[in-house]
């Protein structure tokens, strides 16, 4: 059921760079599925009851969640915002050549 | 497991209605609430590497976002691209959230996953590397060839960041251009 | 925003002069601490970036830009590159790639412990710090010099 809102998710962002015309909007888009994605991942790697992978002096602890998904997860995230900035850089540039941010009238190639 | 459900609910909220508001900066300030409700979600789950990290990176999209849209022309653009790709775009993505039901069935359940491998890392962690973050361990010594490979993506965005941004090209090509002329 | 005055008002201006000493101090305890408690590399690196991205809002470009420039930024982030790749090859001496080559690795839950992770968290926060910053210094000159363009 949990997997299920965060597809619905997902989906939110999908049809956010299906249908919409302006670029900002697409890049929201985009900034949503990679939160949905994330999630997903920390979602599979949950144990219930479980604790955070993180050793304490002086204590056992048996049952931690799994720390390989938050591992992969920690290093997507900043990568998610350098591409985040990338995509924002060609947007301000498209927006100076062309004045507009609406994708359906960026037609003409200009040099 | 409450919280997580309410959580997740806001989250969609708020993600369906940055997707639908017209003004654009409340559409980003949108983004940056569900972002921060990811944040939380993540401390709920036990993940507070992810929590942290989370928290700051957010904070640094909402700038970049916002410096990229105020005082732009942004009120003249339509949202709406006609019916029929509208209609088209909600058919692809009930036939993606229907095969991808499908696939959540063969899922471990929620609360129930499979720990071959990171059961090893829980148990050797400590005595092979002496950390007693288990997550900085993984990143920077059993996997530390991924964290090399997602350095380098992070090195080539920043260095196509700043050879689209750079203004001294442009200036060249005109200063050739009139020498032609 | 006359030109007499670059930057936000006084209140903030106050405001950022005590915190932003703080903001970074913080974010090179997250970095050296990446090994025994949350944190790391990465989240510490984007709170460096931050301290300065503060500093920029708060007064302007100019003052910011007299501390670290973009050259600066990248040599620093050329550094951690260079730093996590050499930290990486020298394990080749011992026989593969990341091989944590100290032979004593400290007493757990100690500042000084885990062989290599700390240098690595160090080298990861320069490259990610540097790399955010030098990002964001650009999107801001960039939007200046249209805006002067158009006028």
């Amino acid at each position: 059921m949990i997997y299920l809102l965060c597809l619905v998710l997902f989906s939110i962002g999908l049809y956010c760079i299906l249908v919409k015309r302006n670029l900002i909007k697409i890049i929201i888009g985009l900034v949503i599925m990679e939160y949905a994605v994330n999630l997903a991942f920390i979602l599979f790697g949950y144990r219930l009851g479980g604790r955070a992978p993180i050793l304490a002096q002086d204590q056992t602890i048996k049952n931690m969640v799994d720390p390989l998904p938050q591992a992969l997860v920690l290093t997507a995230i900043v990568i998610g915002l350098a591409t985040t900035a990338l995509i924002v850089a060609i947007a301000v540039r498209i927006y100076d050549r062309y004045k507009t941010f609406d994708i359906t009238k960026i037609r003409r190639l200009k040099g | 497991m409450i919280e997580l459900y309410i959580l997740l609910l806001f989250m969609i909220a708020a993600a369906f209605i940055a997707v639908q508001i017209k003004d654009l900066l409340s559409s980003i300030i949108a983004v940056g609430a569900a972002g921060l409700a990811l944040s939380v979600a993540f401390l709920i789950l036990k993940a507070p590497d992810l929590a942290i990290t989370q928290l700051v990176v957010e904070i640094l999209c909402l700038i970049i976002l916002i410096r990229a849209t105020v005082k732009r022309d942004t009120a003249s653009t339509k949202d709406f691209r006609g019916f029929l790709t509208t209609i088209v775009s909600l058919v692809f993505i009930g036939v993606f959230l229907f095969f991808a039901y499908l696939a959540l069935k063969e899922l471990p359940d929620f609360g129930k996953p499979i720990m071959r491998v990171a059961a090893n890392f829980i148990e050797m962690g400590q005595a092979k590397t002496g950390a007693s973050n288990l997550v900085s361990s993984v990143i920077l010594d059993f996997r530390a060839y991924d964290t090399l490979g997602e350095a380098t993506v992070l090195f080539t965005a920043v260095i196509g960041t700043l050879a689209i941004l750079r203004r001294i090209g442009r200036k060249k090509k005109d200063e050739v251009v009139k020498e032609n002329d | 925003m006359t030109k007499n005055s670059k930057g936000m008002t006084l209140i903030v201006k106050t405001i950022t002069r005590l915190t932003v000493g703080l903001i970074l101090l913080y974010g090179i305890y997250i970095v050296l601490h990446g090994h025994l408690t949350p944190g790391g590399g990465f989240a510490g690196g984007v709170i460096i970036a931050l301290s300065f991205v503060h500093l920029m809002l708060a007064f302007g470009k100019e003052v910011a830009l007299k501390k670290v420039s973009r050259p600066i930024a990248s040599l620093f982030e050329s550094i951690g590159a260079l730093m996590f790749l050499s930290i990486a090859v020298i394990g080749f001496v011992g026989g593969y790639f990341f091989l944590n080559f100290f032979i004593n690795k400290g007493t757990p839950f100690k500042l000084f412990s885990a062989g290599i992770m700390p240098l690595c968290n160090i080298a990861i926060s320069f490259k990610v710090g540097a790399g955010l910053f030098a990002i964001f210094v650009a999107l801001v000159l960039l939007k200046i010099d249209s805006e002067d363009k158009e006028r």
